[in-house]
């Protein structure tokens, strides 16, 4: 019996230290000179072809990063960052503006097969007729190499730009909204993403128009010590709705890889974003070694009265997440949603979660937060619910639920609830259980090998939010939670 | 088909099963019965491969292989099935998702071709109907909030889907109204009585026996069988109780 026990374990140990995606691929750089200065700013901003305007809002990010120091409260045990030992732009090899995929680098297209992108959207890729409608902003490293379907959202009246271009073409919208969620001086990481971001992605749906294909953009850490600063702004006009996709994998590096990205949500009158991220990138080896530090700043702000914000994020990737998509409730009858499955093994670090900041009347807030925990990791909720004194009748539910395996890991949960308004309706509740012997034995004697147990019983558990992806997204979603916790049982 | 001799196992390092020896051939019955923590479930357990469970003498041979040397899902796809006298509850795991993946994992380990979802379909929905389980139940979570008829009932449908070669049914009539009784029983028969299958049936009680008739009866005490016959065993056991015979 023991026997049996252990060359399981030894089998699943063994599986789990080849990193199935782990390979990088070859696409010459373009590189920024190493280190961060004013210097750097200026290349990045001139590389960009930016106005005036756009350096200027970059310097005085840059300046102010300098006097602020990194964050500390969080429950994660972040090796010190030397910022200048890193590289902070890299492109793809240049080339002239692209009339259509076909002429999209094969090495590009290859790496997301190897990706495993969507069958439905690898059509698309490959112009196949009648292929069903996503639109792909490739963000390949840090440039926009590909973008389909412009011309059907740009009869819609839908923008959906590179970030860059988006500067360029539309400078009044993106001065107008960028920075305006997520001030430059929020935090260390996204003041340091407001001097170097390098592209990312600018989406405005205009008044009334719901927009006519899911978008989706794929990120892809591709370069060895190259920061990867993205950008991304969506402004949701009156009336009008957006599903947003966002994904993506890592090659294996050994050298740990900082990502900061910065997210902003408009949200006008009566308008809805659906925002959904299924996160995998590298979370380092079984010892932790070489894995992305994900220090995300995501925020929404529900501007419009009956505005919505939904937020659907699967994390199962980088060794240290630090991440909170959160909602600022402005509009009266403004409804935040945030849905997360958060996969931790290994050494892997997260602290995740939300701020659902209530300030309009009648807003209403709901948060489900899974959190997986297994090997030596450490999983943290941390989330805030705030009424302000003027929220009246405000609702909100929250549930935590944490599940071990192994006796080895960390599940947290640290809520905090600041209600100044009387009227306000909160509700917590929070559990954390293991999967048991007998879930595990009922499987196997069903069947299923130890792996594909706790894939399904994980699953199980995490089915509340990953129900709230779309289709393409939850297929994967549900793979990625086996495969990432493989060689977590014996 | 199924070969157990002088089986020593225990758990926790207490010492459950002390020698048990039996022996099952194809198209056979076995009704096994005993005491309360006499060992039944713990030796459907040890045939299950169940974590934890040390064997630490005997040996078992299922239709030729050694049986104690398979993981427990190598055994499930050779063709051993084990009714739970307490079945599981996965909870967001819906029931036919639940059966189609142990199928095809099955079915993969044969080296068969996986099940299409069609096919699947109607296969579920068949043995679903034949053991009064709706497809609306079988859309439900795996055994999460059933009553306990159903979890049983729930146990028999996957019996039914999976088609095993050797069941070993732990106390699948315990729970059981009277109407679900006869038809479990003759679930049990449709699906097993047939001459390259055999069942173990673990049972308290003579009414499951009346439906499902075994062709041997064993009592099994204090980890081994201290007894064995025909079916007048089971209807002398219940007039004397245990007392008289494993004595
Ligand atoms: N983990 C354990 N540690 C110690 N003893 C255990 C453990 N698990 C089971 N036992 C004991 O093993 C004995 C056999 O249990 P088992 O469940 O096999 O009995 P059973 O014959 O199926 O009884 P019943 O008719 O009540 O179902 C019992 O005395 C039980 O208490
Ligand atoms: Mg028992």
């Amino acid at each position: 019996m023991t026997d049996i026990r252990n060359r399981e374990a030894q089998e699943a140990a063994d599986r789990a230290s080849t990193y199935e995606w782990g390979f990088s691929s070859d696409i010459e750089q373009d590189f920024a000179p190493k280190g961060l200065n004013e210097d750097t700013v200026r290349f990045i901003s001139a590389k960009k072809n930016e106005p005036e305007w756009m350096l200027e809002w970059r310097l005085k990010a840059y300046r102010a990063w300098l006097t602020m120091e990194e964050v500390s409260w969080a429950k994660l045990d972040i090796p010190a960052i030397d910022f200048q030992d890193a590289y902070y732009y890299a492109e793809p090899r240049a080339k002239p503006k692209l009339g259509s995929l076909d002429e999209v680098d094969p090495e590009i297209l290859r790496v997301y097969e190897k990706l495993g992108i969507p069958i439905e959207e690898q059509k698309v890729l490959a112009g196949v007729e009648g292929a069903r409608r996503v639109a792909v902003d490739a963000v390949f490293d840090s440039v926009s190499v590909a973008t389909t379907f412009r011309k059907e959202l740009e009869a819609a009246g839908v923008i959906f730009r590179s970030i860059s271009e988006a500067i360029r073409e539309y400078p009044d919208l993106v001065r107008q909204y960028l920075g305006s969620v997520v001030p430059q001086r929020d935090n260390y990481f996204a003041c340091l993403n407001s001097a170097v971001f390098s592209d990312g992605t600018f989406v405005y749906i205009p008044e009334g128009v719901r927009c006519p294909m899911e978008l989706s953009t794929y990120f892809r850490i591709n370069a060895e010590n190259t920061g990867q600063f993205e950008r991304t702004l969506i402004v949701a006009d009156k009336g009008s709705y957006v599903s947003y996709l966002e994904g993506c994998t890592a090659p294996m590096r050994d050298e740990n890889q900082l990502h900061a990205a910065v997210v902003e949500l408009v949200a006008l009158d009566d308008a809805e974003i659906k925002y959904s991220t299924v996160q995998n990138w590298y979370p380092g080896d079984a010892e932790g070694k070489g894995g992305i530090y994900n220090f995300v700043t995501k925020r929404a702000i529900c501007a419009g009265a009956r505005s919505k914000v939904s937020w659907t994020q699967v994390e199962t990737g980088s060794a240290i997440t630090w991440k909170y998509p959160s909602c600022i409730l402005k509009g009266e009858g403004s409804v935040g949603e945030f849905y997360s499955v958060a996969v931790t093994n290994n050494r892997q670090q997260a602290d995740t979660g939300t701020k659902m900041i209530h300030i309009g009347k009648n807003s209403r807030s709901t948060i489900v937060s899974k959190g997986i925990s297994a090997g030596k990791s450490n999983n943290t909720y941390r989330g805030l619910v705030r009424v302000n004194a003027g929220a009246e009748n405000v609702r909100n539910f929250t549930q935590c639920d944490s599940l071990l395996l192994g006796d080895q890991c960390g599940a947290h949960t640290v809520p905090y609830i600041e209600v100044k308004n009387p009227s306000a309706q909160i509700e917590h509740e929070a559990t954390t259980s293991k999967i048991s012997d007998d879930q595990m034995f009922y499987a196997q004697q069903r069947g299923l090998n130890a792996e594909d147990a706790v894939a399904l019983i994980v699953n199980g558990f995490a089915k509340e939010v990953l129900q709230q992806l779309p289709m393409e997204f939850a297929v994967e979603a549900q793979k990625l939670l086996g495969i990432s916790l493989e060689g977590s049982v014996g | 088909m199924l070969k157990i001799e002088n089986l020593h196992a225990e758990i926790d390092g207490k010492q459950i099963l002390n020698g048990l020896t039996l022996s099952v051939g194809a198209g056979e019955v076995h009704a096994i019965m005993g005491p309360n923590g006499a060992g039944k479930s713990t030796l459907g357990y040890v045939l299950g491969g169940r974590p934890g469970y040390e064997v630490t003498q005997g040996s078992v041979s299922f239709e030729g292989q050694d049986l104690l040397d398979m993981a427990a899902n190598e055994r499930a796809a050779a063709g051993l099935f084990l009714g739970f006298q307490y079945p599981v509850e996965i909870p967001g795991v819906s029931n036919v998702q639940f059966l189609r993946t142990a199928l095809n994992s099955q079915r993969r380990a044969r080296g068969e071709a996986e099940i299409s979802a069609g096919d699947f379909l109607r296969l579920s929905k068949a043995e679903g109907e034949a053991l009064g389980m709706s497809m609306d139940m079988l859309k439900r979570n795996v055994n999460v909030g059933f009553s306990g008829g159903e979890k049983k009932r729930n146990e028999m449908v996957q019996m039914g889907v999976i088609d095993p070669k050797l069941a070993v049914l732990d106390e699948t009539d315990s729970g059981l109204d009277i109407d679900a009784l006869r038809v479990v029983g003759d679930g049990i028969n449709r699906i097993m009585r047939q001459p390259h299958k055999a069942v173990l049936l673990i049972t308290h009680y003579q009414r499951l026996l009346d439906i499902v008739a075994p062709d041997f009866v064993h009592v099994l005490a204090d980890g081994r069988i201290v007894r064995s016959g025909g079916p007048e065993l089971a209807l002398q056991l219940e007039r004397e109780g245990y007392g008289a015979i494993a004595a």
